[in-house]
């Protein structure tokens, strides 16, 4: 790729890309990055080798692309210039979709998205739930690009925000119009953009850092890992804005390396571009500097945390320090620096695409644009949503995320990971902004939604959390270090059915403490998933406490295994499968669970065929007592007559 | 290999980062691409060449999950302990792998077949409950799936 001298350059180049792209040449896009997992590999492969075998290689593009989104029907793949979608794909799923619709123009009906109620089929993209209710902004591109080739992203208008800045905006111009559009980071503490660049631009010093924290560490959350994979070059257009705007010089994008493919796309996109002259000296003859790497991470929570993210990009252990100095006056190498997250990153082309009125338009008075969430747990629709900011988590929920399957009870959405708290249905009504969350106890936080229903218990899921923290509590401050070991202690207690009067009065005695004293973030919101359990599902820890009771039968300490006579077949499938030995019985002998010997792994649950639906969970109450032999011998209905 | 052979292996990784400040965390994650773990007589060589204090590089390999300082088994199963994960009983998977491997969390095998680890999250959420083995993802997992996914990365035993 030849280098672009200056913006009339990059003009030119993206007119010369639109004039030869022909719309309505068929193109499959099909997801290259979550697919993956889903085995999207094997399926191109396929389609790459039937397209050729039916004499249609000139005729079709096959398009590698990131996320799409609906990763619950991984692996997807769309075909366009109609939109038509299909799922759950297979190499075998190929030969039909190549000669029926690439051929044919016709429909794979089979391979089409069936409404789950109703069962009729969704053949296009467009018209499908899970999209509809979404407003794909920031991932405009994912899913849409190759996100290895940057000409593919400069076609759909990238770069012409940095374009527009370079060319007729100063930096100050800038930072007033990022002001104006109300965009605040999406990592999770939400403060305003603008003002942070302002404080970066205002600090002394001709060395100044812009890092861009790719250190996505929620259990839970992938929406820097598909922006990453699947649009990288929006994050660094984002970023080379704001080197314009605040005056830095380098640049750092900080990533997981448990993202492997966000890491590879990333360098990819950034030798393009500097191939093209869009990252390094003299930007587009600017006069701007800008030099851009790609730091790994090497797994710890806490390096999301701003300070401990600058340690760890020093080559240090990544543990927090005191705030003020604040990074902008203090920061990498002692230097001014800002941290923005990728997904702020790849807001800010945004804003600039279309002006800052037109960007503040979208959200709530809190919360301006859209918000980008993944949802996981016990939900239909697991994937990543875009959505404007203030819409209800019932519609993210429920229409967008198709509600609960397996017919089962709706009980919580865990908003913002670790630091974030579990938001009941009471409140699902509730419109998702930066101030109303945190009204109810939790937080937007990066965007991580994770439902339970009726089987998850909710002590057990705050020990969860807690146990992730306290594993990941860098140790450095006292109250985070020892106040999460004890809380820990107390929950692992109780739901060892241990716990006594008192307790829940001294955990959120404790919670409450190391909210208000731990010195970073992590610290400070750790406590959240104990204090909205405590807060909204309080008879649940009563429960455990004083019944020695789990209501959802999942903390094994309390709970029974247990083979309702009345129901058991004597099949033996749970029997040869026990990894115990603990279950008893033979071929037309009902099968009993030896309780002394059972560990309640649950295997016998998962296994008894649902028609029989055989084996219960018993917690608070004694175990039946087991029938005598002679009255253990199946007698089948009806079979005995023949 | 030869131990000066095998130390040698080193020298590229110290060249590629000669006079890089920050390059500490970068050159432990290449030693451990080379060596598959970081073993000591080649930290206490890159504090000799880098003039990085042993127990400055023993914090930081410490601190972050990523490196290891003993062996690791030929496959790795990686098993995701995410909230999606764990709401699907996560739990379940963790016990089928160590049941069948014989060994803990964090733990590798003694032929050094295994190394089994939890990890925060894969963030393949879809997939819940996920393992990884190798590069591989394994997902929508119950334990006897589990079972013999584990068991067919094993090496057959030579016959006697």
């Amino acid at each position: 790729m030849e280098k672009l001298r200056n913006t009339e350059a990059l003009q030119s180049l993206r007119n010369e890309l639109l004039a030869s792209t022909d719309r309505d040449k068929s193109c499959v896009r099909i997801c290259m990055t979550g697919c993956r997992a889903g085995g999207a590999e094997k399926v191109r492969d396929a389609l790459r080798e039937e397209v050729e075998k039916q004499g249609l290689g000139d005729e079709v593009d096959i398009r590698e692309t990131g996320c799409q989104g609906f990763c619950a029907q991984a692996p997807v793949a769309v075909v366009d210039p109609q939109g038509i979608l299909y799922r759950q794909l297979t190499p075998k799923d190929v030969p039909p979709i190549v000669s029926e619709t690439l051929q044919g123009g016709g429909i794979v009906d089979r391979l089409t998205y069936p409404d789950p109620q109703s069962g009729q089929k969704i053949p296009y993209e467009r018209d499908i739930p899970f999209y509809k209710g979404q407003q794909k902004e920031v991932l405009r591109n994912c899913g849409i690009i190759d996100p290895t080739n940057i000409l593919d992203y400069i076609a759909r208008g990238g770069y012409s925000s940095l374009e527009k800045v370079l060319g007729s905006m100063t930096p100050e111009d800038v930072i007033s119009e990022v002001s104006k559009s109300g965009l605040k980071g999406r990592g999770g503490a939400g403060f305003l953009t603008g003002t942070k660049w302002g404080f970066l631009r205002n600090a002394p010093g001709d060395e100044k850092y812009l890092v861009c924290n790719g250190d996505e560490g929620d259990p839970g959350a992938f929406m820097d890992r598909a922006l990453l994979e699947g649009d990288p070059n929006s994050v660094l257009e984002g970023m080379l804005i704001g080197a314009y705007a605040t005056g830095a010089t380098t640049g750092y994008a900080y990533v997981r390396a448990e993202y492997p493919i966000a890491v590879e796309n990333l360098k990819i996109a950034l030798t393009q571009a500097r191939e093209l002259g869009l990252v390094g000296r003299d930007i587009l003859e600017s006069g701007l500097d800008f030099e851009i790497s790609v730091k790994e991470g090497a797994g710890a929570f806490v390096c999301g945390e701003e300070t401990a993210l600058i340690a760890s990009i020093e080559g240090k252990r990544g543990m927090p320090r005191p705030r003020p100095p604040f990074p902008a006056q203090s920061g990498l190498w002692g230097k001014p620096t800002n941290i923005n997250n990728v997904e702020t990153s790849a807001n800010v082309p945004l804003v600039f695409l279309n002006g800052a009125d037109q960007y503040a338009r979208v959200g709530t008075e809190q919360g301006k644009g859209t918000k980008i969430f993944s949802l996981a747990g016990k939900i239909h629709n697991t994937g990543l949503v875009e959505v404007p900011i203030g819409i209800t988590m019932r519609e993210v929920i429920f229409d967008i995320g198709g509600g609960v399957p397996g017919g089962k009870k709706f009980k919580a959405v865990q908003m913002g990971g670790p630091s974030g708290g579990c938001v009941p249905e009471q409140h699902l009504s509730l419109p998702m902004d930066y101030g109303s969350l945190e009204a109810v106890g939790a937080i937007m936080g990066s965007g991580g939604m994770v439902v339970m229903d009726e089987d998850t218990c909710m002590v057990d899921t705050a020990l969860y959390f807690l146990a992730f923290t306290q594993v990941e509590s860098c140790g450095k401050c006292v109250p985070c270090r020892i106040g999460t070991k004890r809380m820990l202690e107390i929950l692992t207690r109780i739901t060892e059915g241990e716990g006594k009067e008192g307790d829940i009065e001294l955990l959120t005695e404790l919670a409450e403490g190391v909210r208000d004293t731990s010195l970073c973030g992590l610290g400070q919101l750790c406590p959240s998933p104990v204090l909205t359990t405590l807060k909204y599902f309080r008879d649940e820890y009563e429960a455990h406490i004083r019944n020695h009771e789990c209501p959802a039968g999942v903390c094994k300490a309390l709970i029974r295994h247990y083979i309702d006579p009345e129901k058991c077949q004597a099949c033996l499938i749970c029997l040869r499968n026990c990894p115990g030995g603990a279950i008893e019985g033979g071929k037309n002998i009902i099968h009993f669970i030896d309780q002394d010997i059972c560990t309640q792994c649950g295997t016998c649950l998962s296994v008894c065929p649902p028609r029989f639906d055989a084996v219960k969970v018993i917690s608070g109450e004694p175990v039946p007592p087991t029938r005598p032999a002679e009255e253990r011998v199946l007698v089948r209905a009806g079979r005995s007559s023949r | 290999m030869s131990r000066d052979e095998a130390l040698s292996l080193l020298e590229p990784i110290l060249e590629r980062h000669q006079g890089q400040q920050d390059a500490l965390i970068t050159m432990l994650q290449e030693i451990q691409e080379v060596y598959a773990y970081l073993p000591e007589e080649v930290l206490a060589r890159l504090s000799r060449e880098t003039k990085i204090p042993l127990s400055r590089i023993y914090s930081v390999a410490t601190f972050y999950a990523q490196f290891y300082l003993t062996p690791r088994g030929r496959n790795t199963v990686r098993i995701c302990r995410g909230t999606a994960c764990h709401v699907q009983r996560s739990e379940l998977i963790a016990a089928a792998v160590e049941d069948t491997l014989d060994i803990a969390e964090g733990e590798t095998t003694e032929d050094l077949q295994f190394s089994v680890e939890a990890v925060a999250c894969l963030g393949t959420c879809f997939l819940a409950p996920v393992m990884m083995v190798n590069d591989s993802y394994h997902g929508k997992l119950d334990a006897q799936k589990t079972r013999a996914i584990v068991e067919s990365y094993a090496q057959p035993k030579k016959e006697p």
